[in-house]
């Protein structure tokens, strides 16, 4: 997953580089650049929000995981229950999301962290399937398959209306992401960070080194759940409906297909699966969605094969393998 | 009302049967190589199709079985060549992850192939309609799914406590590296189990068509029932996996009968109970790593 240098120089793996620099420009660019598609760029920084979530906990504290979504899909309903119940100030909403699936992150966190890999995948999916029989059955609060209707925002800051372009949105989400993929870059670069990559790796020596393996974990596991909850309440509050395929085992999947796409354990992986992903689905699933079905599986299978670490790590690979010629030649 | 109580038990039997059927030869291959396989379904699934596509040629439904079953194995040990044999030493994500996509084209293919809708089975006329017990109308079919799932339980208990073939597999599965070091093929022996598992899937599947349905998002749909037998049931066992899976079974037919609203629900939250309190299963052989 990592190759372990930013474990050695973390000082050095904290700085900005050019291109993580050059990522952000773009991604705020994107508001000039593609004007006409900035309900796509919004929904792209959402998943890849969601993929960032998944990141931390999978990529960095090695924990496997199979209903990340019930966390999204959490996050989504609290933002939507709330607009609907009359209050639909959108900050307000999003930190209480946050603040409930951060609790409910916590209280399955303690079913997750104990057991073996098989167990956690096992806990996860359980917990996923329950939140989305459990929002299907409570169809008088939720809406059930009809999805929940009657979502209405108020002007952001009680300045600007969400308008029909997405303009505002765009701006609104990419700033949360933004600011969220901070917080998350702080945490990871930090002796806390690096204590999960220590339980990650090897998890017998970082409890000889004191670490307190489910403390960490823990923890991590309800940030994780609380940037997930904000993704979702974003998709909610930016589409002022609420579906419940927020909840759904594909939506699981899905960003798990992203996170891996993209490249686990590098906080850009989501965003770049999720953009890649994202753009194909749009433009693939329209001629045929089985088709894209099977596509899907199968770059799955190629990726898993033949290409570990997704797209970014191919990317460091050929990069790699670029300057150790050049550097061979010389 | 005892009566219903009995039809309802007989139901759940057969139902986890059928459960018990395609979950076996997950459990020995979890047991044995602790790969997770979310895909076990999928040759259930192809199991299904093909006594479909066998059924709509002209071959009556008893005839297609043993096909079935051989057609799944030979499918079954292609894809252990290609796909899992790789990933045997890799990380549970990877595992995942291939096993999903394979899950994605599987049901993909499905839906090109068969389309997206239910298929119908047609069971020979000794097969359908009621047969009176003491004053209770069980269904031919069930009573049918009972007896070859009682019949097949005795040949796998029997084969794997009495044969030599047997002997090797509890071994690899008790201890990998010593099974090896004596000088069993851990390899082949898993191969050769992978196969057979996956046969009796597919056969599950065959025989399921008429109690479980058949449609592309078979594997989905199931993929928690056969991970929770095999993880309630102790991967390896399979006395364990029986009682999991009749269990099971009886469970989810008592709890759709009697409190149709919570449905599903019930089913998720014992399976999330079970694994805090039994992490290793009920039969508490090692855990699958």
């Amino acid at each position: 997953m990592s190759d372990g240098r930013d474990i050695a120089a973390p000082r050095a793996a904290e700085r900005w580089r050019g291109w993580e620099i050059a990522f952000w420009a773009f991604a705020a660019g994107a508001f000039f650049l593609f004007p006409s598609h900035l309900v796509l760029a919004s929904h792209i920084l959402i998943a890849g929000l969601f993929a960032l979530s998944l990141d931390l906990i999978l990529g960095y504290a090695g924990i496997v995981t199979l209903g990340h979504a019930a966390f999204f899909g959490a996050g989504a309903y609290v933002a939507g229950l709330l607009a609907r119940a009359g209050w639909g100030e959108p900050v307000s909403g999003l930190l209480l999301a946050a603040t409930a699936t951060g609790v409910l992150g916590w209280l399955t966190s303690h079913l997750v962290v104990r057991g073996h890999d098989l167990t956690r995948l096992m806990v996860t999916l359980g917990i996923g399937l329950l939140l989305y029989e459990a929002a299907n059955s409570a169809a008088f609060i939720t809406g059930g398959v009809d999805g929940l209707q009657g979502v209405e925002m108020w002007p952001l800051l009680g300045l600007f209306r969400f308008d029909l372009w997405g303009r505002v949105s765009f701006i609104y989400t990419f700033t949360v992401a933004f600011a969220l993929f901070m917080l998350a870059r702080r945490l990871i670069h930090s002796p806390f960070g690096l204590s999960l990559r220590g339980i990650r790796d090897n998890p017998q020596r970082a409890q000889a080194i004191g670490i307190p393996l489910r403390a960490r974990l823990v923890k991590i596991y309800s940030f994780a759940a609380a940037l997930a909850g904000v993704a979702g309440a974003l998709l909610a509050q930016t589409t002022e409906f609420v579906a419940l395929e927020v909840l759904s085992f594909q939506r699981s999947a899905d960003v798990l297909i992203m996170l891996i796409l993209g490249g686990v354990g590098l906080m850009y992986g989501g965003f770049v699966g999720a953009a890649v992903y994202l753009i194909a689905q749009d433009k693939l699933a329209g001629i045929s969605p089985t088709y894209w079905l099977f596509w899907l599986g199968a770059i799955l299978v190629v990726i898993v094969l033949f290409v570990p670490g997704g797209l970014l790590g191919g990317l460091t690979r050929l990069r790699n393998w670029i300057v150790y010629k050049r550097g061979g030649g010389a | 009302m005892l009566l219903n109580f009995l039809g309802v038990l007989f139901d759940g039997l057969a139902y986890g049967m059928l459960l018990f059927l395609i979950s076996v030869g997950l459990s020995v291959t979890m047991g044995l190589m602790g790969f997770i396989n979310l895909a076990h379904g999928a040759f259930a699934m192809g199991g299904g199709y093909l006594a479909v596509t066998l059924m709509n040629a002209g071959w009556p439904f008893l005839a297609t079985l043993p096909v079935v079953f051989a057609g799944t194995a030979v499918a079954a040990t292609f894809f252990e060549r290609v796909f899992y044999r790789p990933l045997y030493r890799a990380t549970s994500l990877d595992q995942v992850l291939l096993t999903v996509g394979l899950i994605f084209m599987a049901m993909a293919a499905a839906t090109y192939i068969w389309g997206s809708s239910q298929q119908p089975v047609h069971l020979p006329e000794y097969l359908s309609g009621q047969f009176p017990v003491l004053g209770l109308d069980l269904s031919r079919y069930r009573l049918f799914l009972i007896a070859i799932g009682g019949a097949i339980t005795l040949a796998l208990v029997f084969g794997l406590e009495r044969t030599r073939f047997g002997a090797k597999i509890r071994a690899a599965v008790d201890n990998q590296r010593m099974a090896a070091g004596v000088g069993i093929n851990v390899g082949a022996v898993f191969q050769i189990t992978f196969a057979l598992g996956c046969g009796l899937a597919g056969l599950g599947g065959a025989l399921g068509i008429d109690v479980l349905g058949l449609d592309p998002v078979f594997p989905i749909k199931y993929m928690v029932y056969f991970l929770l037998v095999v993880a309630v049931g102790g991967a390896g066992s399979i006395k364990g996996t029986l009682a999991a899976a009749l269990l099971l079974g009886v469970c989810d037919i008592a709890t759709k009968y009697y409190i149709p609203d919570v449905g599903a629900f019930a089913i998720y939250a014992v399976m999330v109970l079970l694994l805090l309190l039994r992490p290793e299963g009920l039969a508490g052989r090692r855990a699958a790593t």
